[in-house]
């Protein structure tokens, strides 16, 4: 850190505040309202959904006698809806999700999918209704292997219309979701002429975001007609532009109101329920609530993909990689919501940690199958990627005797450098070249092995690696990497108006999913104004009141939404000492702002902000100060983490312990640094919980353990020791030298896990999750 | 705008079955029917501080106090609780007036999304109430009928210490 970046430091005094979130208070209390606390008196839908996995619909044989039931209103289905082809991926337009689905079609293509919408006087009747609609189907073969779904002769988009919206290839006709190839230098040729060489294939598994509070959309009319949704979304404005896509509602009768949100992770930047609950209330003109049920959570929304994962590099002895090739193959599911954003971000969030490799080959393809639907969740790629390339590594380095801290000391990337995957790998499309120049990967991994004791444990746990003992421990290391916000596609803007009492109201259109990103804008205005939080109000996420921000996704809130709010409240302190100028006919060079007075360099004038305002309001060529911003992302600053575990291997039950866990990781400022840790702790009980006991328990595509009673999330009783150090570079283009931190640490528990498993026992994982029975079948196999 | 259905805010519960009941300090009289839980029942009388996360008492999110215990309402029949004492985290305290445990988890940086932020809140209320002086182990095992999906849980337990302080230093 250069002396000039620890003075600007100094001076902060709302950033680097771990102030308390402005919602945690009324959260606490239960006095903060979330979709499914809007209680008013609506219709309810709910879903009749396919027990199939590939079935032509065919009928709905008692639909009359369901709809004559006193109290169901109406029943949905393909017959009585547009049957527009739209994406349910809540992206920037064009989406570059292709257009494969309808809100109800005449084949389903997995099970859990909306086959009819039964609308009724109470969510009691319309489930009762639901579950005694008669559907009758004409079942088809399934595609439940997605690895060779290419050739299959079962086409899960058959003719049915589906397309890519932007130019990508995309061929439903050979189940092919989406496909991406880019080389840097000469793969084949550095391969080829390399004396070591090596190919794994690592396999990671679907499941679930987990959110505590399930999808739910309330529609109801304004006095005036329009059309308002309150839902659980991450991406109001996506939503309100698709929800008038699908229906034909016109877009100018939405508006689309984000209110709490109980987590994401993603699993809300899909548009799930919104069409559904407008339509309805559009065709019965009432308010429409659907809310679904945990297990239709399970089911009918999105999953983290699952991936084949094949690794091949040409090395020397002294390390060096010549040649490094990543193959990508996804299982998009039945739909391709994120399908070629997230296979793109595979290769483009993992590979230029290591940017001194001078051959990369990147290639990625993603299948069609008649599996649960893959979409976005925290990680978004970066979390299989690394998966491979740090199980990869860490065999590599083993064999050639190098620790692996060592290895990415030498050949990570390091401040002010570059690698050329930046430019050839962007996400969805090409990318866009940069320079890291805040960057603190080294740091991170130097202050998190000494911290963890890293060269010492691995020493002890080295001598007692053959002996013939119940537990085995090890130690494991990731160097994970991840981008904020999308560059050259995302944008966000807001609007600042400060009060005549000298408080000041930011309309947002970004959306606190729970982060705290609200109270984040908050500590920026703060700062900028030299204002107390409590002076600060923030209005978020409606369609009608807020300026358009694309949403919250890509870690992109802090980094781009907080650059605009940073840039609106610099506009507001050029007005106020613009006009505390003109009250202390003082130069307004010689004025700066100071806990809410505009001062003279000696404090001997001053002005309350709250008499500035009425000044400008009401006495001399009248004005509200206000300030408009609209930010585009130019640049993806990369936060990076170094990941430690140390694991016990129960090896009579196969069952893995993580013990200890260290986190170091360079977000840049944390602007709230116990927030920043919430983020880094929440992420990372995700990783270890994903990595070691959720699993999607498939029967012929029907999933077995729909429920937080057997898919297993982790508890606090759960949970290791858990360190965060935060070794913060400084981002010179974000806000106050801000980078993301909410989805990287959700990468480095699965590789970690699985090295420490390898120091323990010598043997390699390739397949997550590491459920107890899998490790003893590995373990009696490798007898 | 005659052909738009209005909204209106919801009343009690549609039923036969008439209930006594104490929520948060007041008496209420409501009607329920045989299958209602008394977790819809309480969200349809307007108590939405308890949440609806999965509805087979595997979450946590739907914990309240009945006569002083805490059970998931999802797993109650309302017909079974005639003359109960239900306490909710808002009849713990509200914004105005918290509860020293609602401090502890803000202060704590324990609240992220907050959904599951109620049932935690009464999890330890209950906890702290048997039990003043708990280890870490006895919190976290307290916890463990308690999902939380953001925050690991770190700073939760942090919370339930701090609240301990709090309550001792009350």
């Amino acid at each position: 850190m250069n002396p000039a970046e620890n003075n600007e430091k100094m001076k902060f005094k709302y950033i680097e505040n771990s102030v308390e979130k402005i919602d945690a208070l009324a959260l606490a209390c239960g006095d903060e309202l979330f979709t499914d606390d809007f209680q008013f008196d609506t219709l309810h839908g709910y879903f009749v959904r396919s027990p199939y996995p590939h079935a032509k619909v065919l009928e709905i044989e008692n639909i009359t006698e369901i709809e004559n039931i006193d109290g169901v209103k109406k029943v949905f289905w393909y017959k009585n809806t547009p049957q527009t082809l739209y994406t349910s991926a809540g992206q920037g337009y064009p989406e570059p999700s292709p257009y494969d689905c309808r809100m109800f079609s005449n084949i389903v293509r997995f099970v859990g999918e909306p086959v009819a919408l039964v609308i009724a006087r109470t969510r009691d009747l319309a489930k009762l209704a639901a579950s005694k609609t008669i559907v009758k189907y004409d079942i088809l073969e399934p595609l439940l292997d997605f690895v060779d779904a290419e050739g299959s002769k079962i086409i899960v988009h058959d003719k049915d219309g589906s397309f890519a919206k932007i130019p990508v290839p995309y061929e439903p006709s050979k189940n092919l979701a989406a496909l991406v190839e880019i080389e840097v230098g000469n793969y084949q040729k550095s391969y080829d002429g390399s004396s070591k060489k090596m190919q794994r294939i690592y396999c990671n598994h679907i499941a679930h975001h987990c959110a505590l509070e399930p999808h739910a959309s309330i529609s109801y009319f304004d006095q005036r007609g329009r059309l308002t949704i309150i839902s659980t979304t991450q991406v109001p404005f996506h939503a309100r532009r698709i929800v008038s896509y699908v229906t034909g509602i016109p877009a100018s009768k939405i508006r689309v109101i984000k209110p709490r949100l109980g987590g994401g992770f993603g699993s809300k930047q899909e548009i799930i329920l919104e069409p559904y609950a407008a339509y309805a209330s559009w065709i019965l003109k009432q308010p429409v609530k659907i809310r679904l049920d945990r297990e239709e959570v399970f089911i009918g929304t999105r999953t983290r993909h699952e991936y084949q994962l094949i690794m091949e590099a040409g090395y020397q002895g002294d390390g060096t990689i010549n040649s490094l090739s990543m193959t990508a193959i996804e299982n998009a599911g039945a739909y391709g919501p994120h399908a070629l954003t997230v296979l793109t971000n595979v290769g483009s969030k993992t590979l230029p940690i290591l940017n001194k490799i001078n051959n990369i080959k990147f290639i990625g393809k993603s299948l069609y199958s008649n599996l649960p639907v893959g979409g976005a969740y925290r990680g978004y790629g970066a979390t299989q990627g690394q998966f491979a390339l740090n199980c990869f590594l860490d065999e590599l380095v083993e064999e050639l005797n190098i620790d692996p801290v060592d290895y990415f000391l030498k050949w990570g990337i390091d401040k002010d450098e570059t690698s050329p995957i930046f430019k050839a790998l962007g996400e969805g499309t090409e990318g866009v070249e940069q320079v890291v120049s805040a960057n603190n990967l080294k740091i991170c991994i130097q202050k998190g092995a000494e911290l963890f004791d890293w060269k010492n444990k691995r020493e002890e746990y080295r001598t007692e690696r053959g002996k013939n003992q119940r537990f085995k421990r090890g130690v494991g290391f990731s160097a994970l990497m991840q981008g904020s916000a999308i560059p050259m596609v995302d944008m966000a803007s807001c609007y600042i108006k400060m009060q005549d009492d000298g408080s000041v109201s930011l309309l947002t259109g970004a959306t606190d999913l729970g982060t705290g990103a609200d109270t984040i804008f908050a500590q920026i205005i703060a700062e900028t104004l030299d204002l107390p939080i409590s002076k600060i109000h923030v209005i978020a996420a409606d369609t009608d009141v807020t300026p358009f921000d694309t949403g919250a996704y890509a870690s992109s809130t802090t980094y781009l939404s907080g650059n605009t709010v940073l840039s609106a409240a610099k506009k507001i302190k050029e007005q106020l000492i613009e006009t505390a100028s003109e009250i202390l006919k003082i130069d307004k060079k010689k004025l700066q702002l100071k806990d809410q007075f505009v001062c003279s360099s000696d404090d001997s004038d001053k002005v309350a902000y709250s008499d500035i305002v009425r000044f400008a309001m009401y006495q001399h060529n009248q004005y509200q100060i206000q300030a408009v911003s609209s930010e585009f992302c130019k640049l993806s600053p990369p936060p990076f983490a170094a990941h430690f575990g140390e694991i016990e291997l129960d090896t009579y039950t196969g069952k893995i312990r993580v013990i200890r866990y260290l986190a170091a990781v360079d977000c840049g400022t944390p602007i709230n640094p116990a927030l920043v840790e919430g983020q880094c702790e929440g992420a990372i009980v995700n990783g270890i919980s994903y990595a070691l006991t959720e699993k999607y328990f498939l029967h012929e595509g029907r999933m077995l353990n729909n429920s937080f009673n057997r898919y297993k999330i982790f508890t606090a009783n759960d949970i290791p020791d858990i360190k965060i150090i935060l070794c913060p570079s400084y981002e010179k283009t974000g806000p106050y030298g801000a980078k993301s931190v909410s989805e990287i640490n959700i990468n480095g528990p699965i590789p970690t896990i699985a090295n420490a498993f390898a120091y323990a026992t010598g043997i390699r994982l390739f397949t997550s999750p590491f459920l107890s029975e899998n490790i003893l079948s590995l373990l009696e196999a490798n007898q | 705008m005659a052909s738009f259905g209005k909204l209106h805010k919801k009343g009690s519960m549609d039923g036969d079955l008439e209930l006594s009941l104490n929520i948060n300090n007041l008496d209420v009289k409501c009607k329920t029917s045989g299958s209602t839980t008394l977790l819809n029942l309480l969200r349809e009388l307007g108590y939405v501080e308890v949440k609806c996360g999965c509805e087979e008492g595997a979450c946590g999110s739907c914990l309240v106090l009945l006569n002083g215990r805490a059970v998931n309402s999802c797993q109650v029949f309302a017909a079974t609780v005639d003359n109960a004492r239900i306490l909710t985290v808002n009849g713990l305290g509200n914004s105005g007036n918290p509860h020293p445990i609602e401090l502890a988890f803000v202060e704590a940086q324990a609240v992220q999304c907050g959904f599951c932020t109620p049932g935690m809140i009464i999890a330890t209320y209950e906890l702290l109430s048997k039990n003043p002086s708990p280890s870490e182990e006895d919190i976290k095992v307290a916890l463990s009928g308690n999902l939380c999906r953001c925050t690991g849980y770190v700073k939760i337990i942090d919370a339930v210490k701090l609240a301990v302080r709090k309550l001792k230093n009350k």
